[in-house]
């Protein structure tokens, strides 16, 4: 009984990663009606950045961040301005092809330079130290950390959407893009600053998966998919949903891997398909119909 | 003093040309009307001066200042502003957030979100509801106060009408005169041609693209609107 109950929040606390992916995506999905295939790479992307701050600085991951962050913020702006707003029309598939193929550039420019070879970020001692909650059941520092992280940045974003200028603004030109150049909004800016603040997500959360656990070039579009299931579990009614999406499939990964540690991916594409043949829009769809 | 001054204007949608060399003055403080039929190009020509349609023109000054290659989002803020046809309200935000929306780059001025309920007193008791969710006459309210809290000279209004009912179209128009006693231009597409010829100093009318007709509403025989709304003389029957 306590070693499920260990599983369970276990799996929660692994969900906060996979809610921090899905979050960015469903940004970037939400505003721009842009799905983002290179999601999982540029995730890599920015823990091999943070790789290259650390040893070029000496800092600690997460002082690293300083650094990461804005590098993400304009990696993320000028992507999106300078190829993405390209393929944005009536016609889903510029959008999708553009992606697929820049995850494949990216995937293989970090190849190129850093090799196959597999990285790990070190954080001292806060990877393994843990905390006992009662006899039977202890819980790691760092995932709780990653939680923590994720419910905070969801906080932060819900924040920013809901009641901030910046955040009517992506509201409005996610509704009606048109519209929106009549208010004086400059949509193209506004995807350019969606894709910005998506990224600084993705650095945040790249950072804390290369601590946890090894990475290496090739593991981007696994993220991708971890992402998406998130996403399309929680629906896109709002970030809390995807919040819940993230925990979900960490709870049925860690379910799988307390089974047999083969079944630990298996475990967690069953459960994104049971939500979807029962709630095929996801646990907190969307309400306004567009 | 003219305020917008438009000379042979040419707009397209692709291939398709849509306007052919429309020319238009709206002065300071005045209302003008365009009517014409369905697809004539009325709010083809609105859309143009927003800068919503790709179009050419010889001469597009506001205020003096030229509008040619003006991106829509830099317009509003110089003071022209739209109530788009069919409202589009943001479906994502409240009816005050689409007000304060509005406002997004505005200019000085005294137009503030007292001064919009003050104007559409039942919409302040349901700001916080989704703007969508009101009635189609409300959502009117909303798109005009959203307009105006931009603080514009010249507000366009694409179809006041459309879609409402004659009692609450009526009651939309019965805020023109407040808004023009502001000192606001208005510029009017409208298909119900009384509702023009009884607010506009100026109508023009549009005809698959061209004009065919302006003058004053009270120098225009019905039969020469008739003429030019439907491209051809009315049967005397």
């Amino acid at each position: 009984m306590i070693e499920w109950a260990n599983t369970i929040i276990q799996g929660m606390l692994t969900g906060g990663l996979y809610a921090m992916f899905a979050a960015g995506l469903a940004i970037i999905f939400g505003v721009m009606r842009l799905v983002n295939i290179t999601h999982g790479d540029l995730i890599v992307l920015a823990a091999f950045i943070g790789m290259v701050v650390i040893e070029a600085t000496g800092f600690n991951p997460f002082l690293s961040l300083i650094v990461v962050i804005p590098i993400m913020f304009v990696i993320g702006y000028i992507l999106q301005r300078g190829i993405l707003n390209f393929t944005l029309g009536d016609d889903l598939l510029p959008p999708l092809l553009v992606t697929f193929g820049l995850s494949i550039v990216i995937q293989n420019v970090l190849l190129e330079i850093f090799s196959a070879d597999s990285q790990r970020l070190k954080a001292g001692a806060l990877e393994t130290s843990s905390i006992e909650l009662i006899e039977g059941i202890s819980i790691g520092v760092f995932p709780v950390i990653i939680f923590f992280t994720a419910f905070l940045m969801i906080i932060l974003l819900q924040q920013i959407f809901n009641r901030t200028r910046l955040g009517r603004a992506f509201r409005a030109t996610s509704d009606d893009a048109t519209t929106a150049q009549l208010m004086g909004i400059n949509h193209k800016h506004i995807f350019g600053l969606a894709m910005a603040v998506a990224l600084v997500l993705v650095g945040i959360a790249g950072m804390l998966m290369a601590i946890r656990s090894n990475f290496d070039p090739s593991i981007g579009p696994a993220r991708l998919l971890y992402a998406f299931e998130a996403v399309i579990i929680g629906g896109l009614g709002s970030l809390w949903g995807t919040l819940i999406g993230g925990i979900i499939l960490g709870i049925a990964q860690n379910i799988g891997a307390k089974i047999d540690p083969g079944w630990q991916i298996l475990a967690g594409h069953v459960a994104f398909l049971v939500v979807l043949v029962f709630k095929p829009n996801g646990l907190f769809p969307r309400t306004r119909d567009d | 003093m003219t305020i917008l001054h438009i000379e042979n204007m040419n707009a397209f949608y692709g291939d398709f040309q849509a306007l052919f060399g429309v020319s238009l003055n709206v002065e300071k403080e005045e209302t003008v009307a365009i009517i014409g039929a369905n697809g004539a190009g009325k709010s083809t020509f609105l859309r143009s001066i927003t800068g919503l349609v790709i179009n050419y023109a010889d001469e597009f000054r506001y205020n003096g200042e030229t509008l040619i290659g003006k991106p829509a989002c830099d317009i509003v803020g110089l003071g022209i502003a739209m109530v788009p046809e069919g409202r589009k309200l943001f479906s994502s935000l409240s009816v005050e957030e689409n007000l304060i929306l509005g406002a997004y780059n505005r200019r000085q001025g005294n137009w503030t979100l007292d001064r919009v309920y003050q104007l559409f007193p039942n919409l302040e008791e349901r700001k916080n509801i989704p703007g969508t969710a009101l009635s189609g006459g409300e959502q009117q309210m909303v798109a005009i106060g959203r307009a105006l809290m931009s603080n514009p000279d010249i507000l366009l209004c694409d179809e006041l009408s459309l879609g409402l009912a004659p009692i609450i179209i009526k009651n939309i128009y019965d805020v023109i005169p407040t808004i023009k006693a502001e000192g606001i231009s208005l510029l009017i597409v409208e298909q119900d041609i009384s509702q023009a010829l009884a607010i506009a100093d100026q109508i023009f009318c549009l005809q698959e693209g061209r004009i065919s007709l302006s003058g004053k509403p009270d120098k225009l025989t019905k039969d020469q609107i008739a003429a030019a709304y439907f491209g051809r003389k009315r049967n005397n029957d």
